[in-house]
């Protein structure tokens, strides 16, 4: 079937039920009735019990964008539109606690309530109804999951993001006194956590210009090869940033252990607990040590 | 798997190019500073191995694409005498041509896979990757 | 590029690019030795704080100016090498045990003096 008419008027010739040339004509009639099917669309929702987290006003106002977007995709059929607006939607509405099941919800909602309006006025030519569904469906489809796809990859995005987050709250590198840091060191490392700690002390060495870091591993259960390894390799990098480093928390037994598996700990300052481990930083920095003060041995939360 | 660039690695200032060449890409794909900086060591490495055993070869950059995050490839690749016993070479400390034998050790350490196929007399290649941050 | 050395006091202090080509490292390591001479400066910084890969090659010449100024009689610090190029050494296993480091300018310069016994010009006439 060729098109016989003229690309720019969007009504075709009666014959002709080409995509191409039905798209245009029921964008346009989505178009002309968005007042109508937008209200539709908006009272669905709510009927649902969707964005919950949203007032009837802020639904409304919503709608609104995300019905022209909608349609204007529809007409383009263009995919890096279509992936920004998804984006954009997102990154607005996930700070409003909105989830996912919500936001396909509502797509597929404004999908169901187009089709309809389509069905109202193609009903009479179920052949042409079903020509308009050719047309409709395969980009309607793809709207939906690029939606849910592009909210789904932004939700991940902002959680990783908190993640990130909590993972530098969760082990600070404290600054005591001048130029000395303290990184008291709590849980399980794995090969991931263990780097990050590292970049993160070499980075306050720079930032504070520490010249001793006294690194407390108490609270690190389990200090096998892996670990002492690791904290090694960090050593070695604290010194050549110009940074000694007393290890504290580490006991004897562990220590010898460690050296019989064939770990090199002589690069490394070993002292018994913090207290002492900070006292002597201190020493060494010239400073007069402090008296005992409070209870050092605690990990600090 | 696109191909990025291709450096001709003839002599010792080719290493820098091959270097920032890497540190450019590396930034691009999202890389962190640490990450970028351990990428362009690795990439100095094994191209410093190239001229040093081979006289000359080539250093190929590409990205690949894997589970939705991408994936920076290095490929050293020469026409020289190829490795003779690759896992000598492969010990620290090893090393014919009189240099501090850290290269391809290291270089393995630096990157989150590494492999490395050498004939003798046809050539060696070093394959390197490095994965992304998710969500670039 | 030529990498600009000064002369302050006994000291002779070297900045790196943050490039440096092997060229470049070996043009260094010969300027040194011969000004090191020249001046009978009792201490050596290299500043590394502008490169941004410290390679097998580039640690090596490091190691190799400070051995060989040792032997003239001048202590060498290296400072500046920064987190994400310290870490990096550290995985590819470079070391610098032998060789003394400082955070920036002003702690190499602080170690120089607590080592020299003055930090004026040692000439003999």
């Amino acid at each position: 079937m060729t098109a016989r008419s003229d690309a720019s008027v969007p009504a075709p010739a009666v014959n002709d039920r080409s995509t191409e040339a039905l798209l245009p004509q029921l964008v346009q009639h989505l178009r002309q009735n968005r007042t109508v099917l937008r209200e539709e669309w908006a009272r669905r929702i709510t009927d649902a019990r969707l964005l919950t987290a949203m007032t009837p006003e802020e639904i409304f106002s919503e709608a609104t964008a995300v019905y022209d977007n909608y349609v204007e995709v529809l007409e383009t059929g263009s995919v890096e539109a279509l992936q920004e607006y998804a984006r954009d939607l997102s990154e607005r509405i996930i700070p409003r606690g909105v989830e996912t099941e919500e936001v396909l919800g509502i797509v597929l909602l404004l999908r169901d309530v187009l089709a309809r309006s389509l069905f109202e006025k193609y009903q009479s030519d179920f052949e042409l109804f079903k020509s308009v569904l050719d047309a409709y469906e395969p980009a309607a489809n793809r709207i939906a999951s690029t939606v849910g796809v592009g909210f789904v990859q932004e939700r991940e995005r902002v959680i990783r993001q908190q993640q990130e987050a909590i993972r530098e709250l969760s082990t600070p590198v404290l600054q005591v006194r001048e130029r000395l840091l303290i990184l008291p060191m709590i849980g399980v490392l794995d090969g991931q956590r263990a780097r990050q700690l590292t970049e993160q002390l070499l980075g306050a060495i720079r930032t504070n210009r520490a010249k001793v870091v006294v690194i407390d591993v108490t609270g690190v259960p389990g200090i096998d090869s892996t670990v002492a390894n690791h904290l090694v390799q960090t050593v070695e990098a604290c010194r050549l940033m110009g940074a000694s480093v007393i290890i504290t928390g580490l006991s004897s037994e562990i220590a010898l252990t460690l050296v019989t598996i064939g770990v090199d700990l002589s690069m490394m300052t070993a002292v018994g607990d913090l207290q002492g481990g900070i006292e002597e930083a201190e020493r060494m920095l010239g400073y007069e040590p402090r008296p005992a003060r409070g209870s050092y041995r605690q990990p600090m939360t | 798997m696109t191909t990025e660039q291709v450096v001709p690695i003839g002599s010792a200032d080719d290493i820098v190019i091959a270097r920032e060449a890497g540190r450019d890409l590396a930034g691009r794909l999202g890389f962190s500073l640490t990450d970028v900086t351990m990428i362009a060591t690795a990439i100095s490495e094994v191209s410093r191995n190239m001229t040093s055993y081979a006289g000359k070869g080539e250093l190929r950059l590409y990205v690949e694409s894997r589970n939705r995050r991408s994936v920076l490839v290095v490929e050293a690749v020469d026409q020289g005498p190829g490795i003779e016993q690759i896992e000598r070479a492969m010990q620290d400390g090893y090393s014919t041509s009189g240099g501090l034998g850290l290269g391809l050790p290291g270089a393995r350490r630096l990157m989150d896979e590494f492999e490395i196929r050498s004939e003798d007399g046809v050539g060696t290649t070093v394959v390197m990757r490095k994965w992304a941050p998710p969500g670039v | 590029m030529p990498i600009p050395i000064l002369k302050q006091g006994s000291f002779l202090i070297a900045t790196i690019q943050s490039a440096m080509s092997d060229s470049d490292a070996q043009l260094l390591q010969d300027e040194l030795m011969q000004q090191v001479g020249r001046v009978r400066a009792t201490g050596i910084i290299v500043d590394v704080t502008a490169l941004n890969v410290m390679d097998s090659f580039a640690g090596r010449t490091l190691r190799t100016i400070a051995h060989m100024t040792r032997l003239r009689g001048a202590d060498t610090v290296i400072v500046g090498i920064q987190p994400e190029v310290a870490f990096a050494m550290v995985q590819l296993g470079l070391t610098f045990e032998d060789i003394h480091t400082a955070l920036d300018l002003e702690e190499g310069l602080a170690h120089l003096n607590r080592r020299t016994v003055s930090g004026g010009s040692a000439d003999d006439h």
